[in-house]
C-alpha cells in the first residue's frame, strides 16, 4: 500500500526497552477501538450472512441460523455482478498501469535534473484527490454525455455511430474506475522508479542490449515492487466500488457491480444476509491477494 | 479522498523524494515522446477538476448541466442552497471529531510500535494494516451490521465512530515514520538534565513529532471529509457533503456544491504548495548554514 512505502523506515527497534506496561497503556485504547469497530463488524458480517428470515416476520427481520445456502443463493443470483466486479477492476487496473507507467517513468527518471518540476508534477498527479470523488465522477458523466462536444465531435468524425452513447455503458464504468484510481498506480510506480539507478541502464546498453531488452530486464524488473503495490492499490478499491457503476453516475442497467448489489440489498431491500454474504465473498477474494502480499513482505514491514 | 487515496498519500509523506542525481543514461526512447505524453496525461487528470471549477460559476437554475452564463452568485451565497451548506457543516463537524480521536489513538500506537517491544507485535501490525486493505463497502456493511445487531440508532455519532476507525491506521503509518527518525539522544539529554518523564515528553518528544502529527491529522481530515461509501452505510438520516451529492445526483446538483468542492480544492492545493515551498526554503537555509 503505499504498500511499498509502508515497508520503509523499519529496523529502528533499538529504543530503550522500557516497561511494557507503558506500551500496553499506549496501545490499548487504539487496539481495543479497532477490535470493537473493525474486527467485531467482520464477525457480525459472518453471523449476519448465515441468518434466516424470521418466521412470520416483517421484511428486514432475521434470526440467527446457519443457513450456508445463503452463499449459494447469492452466487447463483448475483454471479454475473460478482464476475463483472472482478473483470471491470482487472481492466481498470491494466489500463491504469499502461497509462501510469510512462508518466511515472518520466517523473521519476527523466525529470530528475529538475526537482521542482518533479514536485509540481507529483502535486498534479494527486490533485484529483482534493476534489470530491463523487463530483469528479459526475463531471465525467457530463463530459461524456450525449450532447457533449466530445460525443458530438466523435459522431461528426464518424468515429462513433450516430445513435451510439457512452454513459451508461461498461466502457464508461471502466473508464471512470480507471480515471479515479490512476493516482494509486502512478505514485507507487513513481516511488519505485525514483530509486532506479540509471547506471544499470547504461550497463545494459554497454552490453549491446537493445533498448527494449534493457527496459524489460532492468527497468521493469527493478520497478516490480511498485507494480505489485500499484496493482493491489488499484484493484482493491475498484473491485469494491459502487459509485462509478451506479446509474446516477457512469453506469447503466447492465453494469451493476458487487458494491451496487451489496448497497441495494443492505440499504434498500433490507436483505441483510444477502448483503453480508456478498461482502464476505468480496473480502475473501481480496484476502487471498493480500495474503500473497503479506507472505512476500512479512508482517513487520506492513506499516 | 477515499481510503486508498490516503494510503498513497501516507506513502508520499513517509517517502520524501530521494536526491540521487546521476549521469543521464543513453536510453533514448521518448526523447520528445515521453515529455509530451506526460504533459497530456497530467492535463487529462485535471479535466474533471477544471470542469467542476468552471461550472461553479454557471448561472444555473436547478440542475447544473448546461452552461447558461457566468455569475459570481454561487460563490457569494453558498448557503443559498441550504442543503449544501448544512451537509458541508456536518462533514466538517464529523471530520474534526474523527480527526481528533484518530490522531490521539494513532499517535499513541505509533510511539508504542517504534519505542517498545511487546508480545503480539505482528498481530497488532496486521490489525492496523487490514483496515487499509479492506474494500470500503465491506468496512461499511460490517459496521452497519454491528450497529444493527446492537440496536444502535445511526446518525452523526455512528459516522464519527466509522471514520475514526479507518483513520487510525493512516495516522499510525504517518506518525510512525516521524517517531522512527527521532534521535533518542535528545530525550536522553532531557532525562540527564533531570526532566520528569512528562516534561521530557511535552517539551522534547511532542514538539519533534508535531510535523508528523499535523500531517496525519490533515490526512485524516481529508479522508473523513470525502468519504462516501462507509458513510452511506452508517449515517441513517444524517447527511454529509458527499452523501448529499450522491442523493442529489439523480435530480441535479446545485452549482453551490461545485463552489464548495472548488474552494476545498484550492485550499488543499495551497496547503500543499506552502508546505513544499517552506520545506524547500528550510533545506536551503540548512544547506547554507553548514
Amino acid at each position: 500500500m503505499a504498500f511499498t512505502a509502508f515497508s520503509t523506515g523499519t529496523a529502528t527497534e533499538q529504543g530503550p526497552r522500557k516497561s511494557s506496561r507503558i506500551a500496553l497503556l499506549l496501545l490499548l485504547p487504539g487496539v481495543l477501538y479497532l477490535m470493537l469497530f473493525f474486527l467485531v463488524p467482520l464477525v457480525s458480517l459472518v453471523i449476519t450472512s448465515l441468518q434466516a428470515p424470521l418466521e412470520l416476520g416483517d421484511i428486514g427481520q432475521y434470526q440467527a441460523a446457519f443457513r450456508w445456502e445463503n452463499y449459494a443463493t447469492v452466487i447463483g443470483q448475483y454471479g454475473e455482478q460478482i464476475l463483472r466486479s472482478f473483470l471491470y477492476a482487472l481492466l481498470a487496473t491494466i489500463f491504469a498501469l499502461l497509462f501510469s507507467y510512462p508518466l511515472a517513468y518520466f517523473i521519476g527518471v527523466k525529470a530528475r535534473p529538475w526537482p521542482l518540476l518533479q514536485n509540481l508534477m507529483l502535486v498534479l498527479v494527486i490533485a484529483p484527490f482534493f476534489i470530491s470523488f463523487l463530483l469528479r465522477t459526475l463531471a465525467w458523466k457530463q463530459i461524456l454525455s450525449d450532447e457533449s462536444p466530445i460525443v458530438t465531435g466523435l459522431k461528426a468524425l464518424s468515429l462513433l455511430a450516430p445513435d451510439a452513447y457512452i454513459t451508461g455503458t461498461p466502457i464508461a464504468v471502466v473508464f471512470g474506475l480507471t480515471y479515479n484510481f490512476i493516482p494509486f498506480m502512478t505514485l507507487p510506480l513513481y516511488a519505485a522508479l525514483e530509486r532506479l539507478d540509471t547506471r544499470y541502464l547504461e550497463a545494459g546498453s554497454d552490453l549491446y542490449a537493445k533498448p527494449f531488452t534493457t527496459f524489460r530486464t532492468v527497468t521493469l524488473a527493478l520497478s516490480m515492487p511498485g507494480i505489485v503495490s500499484g496493482v493491489l492499490l488499484t484493484f482493491i478499491p475498484a473491485a469494491g466500488d459502487y459509485v462509478n457503476a451506479s446509474r446516477q453516475f457512469l453506469g447503466g442497467s447492465g453494469t451493476a457491480m458487487m458494491g451496487n448489489v451489496i448497497e441495494s440489498n443492505f440499504l434498500v431491500s433490507l436483505n441483510y444476509p444477502a448483503a453480508a454474504s456478498l461482502s464476505i465473498i468480496l473480502m475473501a477474494a481480496i484476502l487471498v491477494l493480500v495474503t500473497a502480499y503479506v507472505r512476500r513482505s512479512g508482517t513487520e514491514d506492513l506499516l | 479522498m477515499t481510503l486508498q487515496e490516503g494510503a498513497v498519500l501516507a506513502g508520499a509523506v513517509t517517502n520524501p523524494p530521494g536526491r540521487a542525481h546521476r549521469r543521464r543514461s543513453g536510453f533514448r526512447l521518448g526523447k520528445w515522446l515521453l515529455p509530451v505524453y506526460a504533459a497530456l496525461a497530467l492535463l487529462f487528470l485535471l479535466v474533471p477538476i477544471a470542469y467542476t471549477f468552471v461550472f461553479s460559476f454557471n448561472d444555473s437554475i436547478r440542475s447544473n448541466i448546461s452552461w447558461r452564463g457566468f455569475t459570481l452568485d454561487n460563490w457569494l451565497a453558498i448557503c443559498a442552497a441550504q442543503e449544501v451548506c448544512e451537509s458541508f457543516g456536518n462533514s466538517i463537524l464529523i471530520a474534526v471529531a474523527a480527526t481528533l480521536i484518530a490522531t490521539t489513538l494513532g499517535t499513541m500506537i505509533a510511539i508504542a510500535l517504534v519505542r517498545y517491544r511487546f508480545k503480539f507485535r505482528s498481530q497488532v501490525s496486521l490489525l492496523l494494516f487490514l483496515p487499509m486493505a479492506t474494500p470500503e463497502v465491506v468496512l461499511g456493511a460490517g459496521l452497519a451490521a454491528e450497529f444493527l445487531a446492537a440496536g444502535v440508532q445511526k446518525g452523526i455519532g455512528t459516522v464519527i465512530i466509522a471514520h475514526t476507525m479507518f483513520c487510525i491506521s493512516f495516522v499510525v503509518v504517518t506518525v510512525k515514520a516521524r517517531v522512527a527518525s527521532l534521535d533518542p539522544a535528545l530525550e536522553e539529554a532531557g532525562r540527564d538534565l533531570y526532566g520528569s518523564p512528562a516534561q521530557v515528553f511535552w517539551r522534547i518528544t511532542f514538539p519533534l513529532l508535531l510535523p508528523g502529527i499535523v500531517a496525519a491529522a490533515l490526512l485524516s481530515f481529508a479522508l473523513s471529509f470525502d468519504d462516501f461509501i462507509i458513510t452511506n452505510f452508517n449515517s441513517g438520516a444524517a447527511t454529509t457533503f458527499p452523501k448529499f451529492i450522491y442523493v442529489a445526483a439523480a435530480r441535479g446538483i446545485p452549482a453551490e456544491a461545485n463552489v464548495v468542492a472548488s474552494a476545498v480544492f484550492i485550499f488543499a492545493i495551497a496547503l500543499v504548495v506552502v508546505s513544499q515551498v517552506s520545506a524547500a526554503a528550510r533545506q536551503r537555509r540548512l544547506a547554507k548554514g553548514t
